[in-house]
């Protein structure tokens, strides 16, 4: 079975002027261990994709399956408890809480997991996964590099062990030769832990990591 | 790590906006807790003054019957009325008095010699007696005449008689019966036959148990004013209860305008924590994209609220202590008055409506909060 299918799926944006729709019967399926890029111009309906992929938001017509849950008709708590255990988000601007330090980044969503023993460690052994130095665990996240907070990002991705890692342009913000460590940390973790990967982004060298890419145009995939 | 934790960090994080709010919390605290104290004291003060003298009734002949004198016989029939309780009639004059060479004028009360140790204490001497030509002065007659000789054991000649000074009163204040602490305190019997006198002003009735001055009243309204208004019954009981009444709306007022400088304490909640959650949009997004869920949100920042109004109510209260202090005992004279239960309640009210208002204040923005969209809220920069 997918890790993410979409049948037929529309999401229209109900706007004075006019419908405006921004998938128009998308057909995707995405299995456990893939690496599948998803790319497409601006105004193809690759955000609105992403955050249908991501449980932030639901279609108008057709049925999106997220690791085995059906998403239409849920409520916001049921797409909330879905997100935090089968997804693990990794954004373009890393988005790291600043009121709480590395490790407890990390440790946070173990935490809305409501886990009580153990959290830390397990937040320490992902860190030292995506190859964070120890000494850096208690500071906080303004205190590192561009690429050491992706870094932390994806080990918080990862902590609560989900489904699919889904990354908005995980590199956007980073220089090329950081962005091309972050890949490989990205390429590592599908390869080594078979961790399944979805990427949005706009760059066309990040083919050479997937597995296939999706293109979508004007909201539909192209094929 | 909790969402309490998270609150506690953005406290600290903006720590002299939440300064400035706390302030804000602890002035209203204080303003309540402070004049709440002062108004309890006011009433506590006039709850001491009921005890005091709130047991007594007296009796004045009604205008124009009898010439404005109680006979004997009516002194009887009230003392029948009033069963076992303790009736004393007096009388009242003015004279000059002369005291060696000095001369001046002074109040003069005349009770039976026999009922002045019920009514009054004396702090030096003893009692004067029927007979014998004794006299009391008030304390402040005697604080005020000591250069001029009139002290225990003095003579002071009234008219073409000598009493002398047998006794001096303790200090009374000011009662609703009888002022003797200016006064010179006589035995009826020499009033009478100084002055061929043989009726009363007025007649004390004192009741030994409070609860019973309604039942004494009646009674002797029925015994005396049958056919017509003979006498006036009054009871101290029922002027200082209106009194009373009136410090108990002044206590409402007070503490209500305590409420209003609270209540502008919470709109500076409102505003501070809906500066908090626009400030934070993005990070609530991110909080809601990794699975915080709404409610969760919303406690995050209900403790935001909440520890704000803690700290505003904790040092509040610490002060509202001292400003009640302060408060009774300039303004009531009496600090004992805070350490009553009554006091320290309002105290507990203050800090208790500070916490209530900062966290009502608080609901808003953090149902704001959590309903933010978070696919926008991620977007926001």
């Amino acid at each position: 079975m997918p890790v993410i299918s979409f049948e037929n799926v529309r999401k229209v944006y109900p706007l004075p002027a006019g419908d405006v729709v921004a998938l128009d019967g998308v057909d995707i399926a995405i299995d456990e261990g893939e690496f599948v890029l998803i790319m497409g111009p601006s105004g193809s309906g690759k955000s609105t994709l992403l955050n249908i992929m991501g449980s932030l938001d639901v279609p108008t017509s057709g049925e999106v399956t997220i690791a085995g849950n059906k998403i239409g008709g849920m409520d916001d708590d049921d797409l909330t408890l879905l997100r935090r255990d089968h997804i693990g988000f990794v954004f373009q601007q890393f988005n790291l809480i600043p009121l709480l330090s590395i490790v407890e980044n990390v440790e946070y969503p173990l935490i809305l997991k409501g886990r009580q023993n153990g959290t830390r460690e397990r937040a320490e052994e992902v860190l030292r996964a995506v190859g964070i130095e120890k000494t850096h665990f208690t500071h906080k996240p303004g205190e590192l590099s561009g690429g050491q907070q992706q870094r932390v990002a994806i080990a918080r991705a990862l902590v609560n062990d989900p489904d699919f890692l889904l990354c908005d342009e995980p590199t956007g913000n980073l220089d090329s030769k950081t962005g091309t460590a972050i890949m490989t940390l990205l390429d590592r973790m599908n390869r080594e832990e078979g961790k399944t990967v979805v990427m949005v982004t706009h760059d066309p060298r990040m083919t050479e990591y997937a597995d296939r890419t999706i293109r979508l145009v004007d909201g539909r995939v192209e094929e | 790590m909790t969402f309490f934790d998270l609150a506690r960090r953005n406290v600290v994080r903006h720590w002299l906006r939440s300064s400035l709010a706390v302030i804000g919390i602890v002035i209203g605290v204080i303003a309540i807790a402070s004049l709440g104290i002062m108004g309890n004291s006011i009433g506590l003060m006039f709850n001491d003054m009921v005890s005091d003298v709130g047991d007594t009734v007296i009796v004045s002949p009604a205008t124009g019957v009898g010439g404005g004198k109680l006979t004997e016989r009516q002194v009887s029939d009230i003392a029948r009325a009033v069963g076992s309780n303790d009736v004393i009639p007096f009388s009242s004059t003015a004279d000059k008095i002369s005291v060696g060479d000095k001369e001046g004028g002074a109040m003069l009360y005349a009770i039976p010699a026999g009922d002045i140790p019920s009514l009054l204490e004396v702090e030096s001497g003893g009692y004067p007696r029927d007979t014998g030509g004794g006299c009391l002065i008030g304390s402040e007659l005697s604080a005020n005449s000591r250069d001029n000789g009139l002290k225990l054991g003095a003579r002071i000649r009234i008219g073409d008689e000598t009493l002398r000074v047998v006794g001096v009163l303790k200090e009374r204040g000011m009662g609703f019966d009888i002022n003797p602490d200016y006064a010179i305190v006589v035995p009826y019997t020499w009033y009478s036959s100084h002055y061929d006198e043989e009726d009363y002003d007025q007649v004390i009735v004192k009741v030994r148990d409070v609860n019973d001055i309604d039942a004494v009243k009646e009674s002797i309204e029925q015994r005396m004013n049958r056919r017509e208004d003979v006498v006036n019954v009054m009871d101290t009981r029922g002027i200082l209860e209106s009194i009373f009444a009136a410090t108990e709306s002044i206590t409402v007022f007070l503490a209500g305008i305590g409420a209003i400088s609270l209540l502008v304490a919470g709109v500076s909640i409102l505003n501070v924590m809906l500066m908090s959650v626009t400030e934070r949009i993005k990070e609530i997004g991110v909080l809601r994209s990794i699975g915080t869920r709404r409610g969760e949100v919303m406690r995050m920042f209900i403790y935001e609220a909440l520890l704000l109004g803690i700290a505003g109510a904790l040092i509040g209260g610490v002060l509202s202590f001292c400003a009640g202090y302060v408060v009774t005992a300039v303004f009531v004279e009496n600090p004992d008055y805070l350490f009553d239960p009554t006091s320290l309640l309002y105290i507990v009210f203050g800090m208790a409506f500070g916490v209530i208002t900062s966290v009502a204040s608080g609901l808003y923005p953090a149902w704001k909060a959590a309903h933010l969209n978070p696919i926008q809220a991620l977007r926001h920069e």
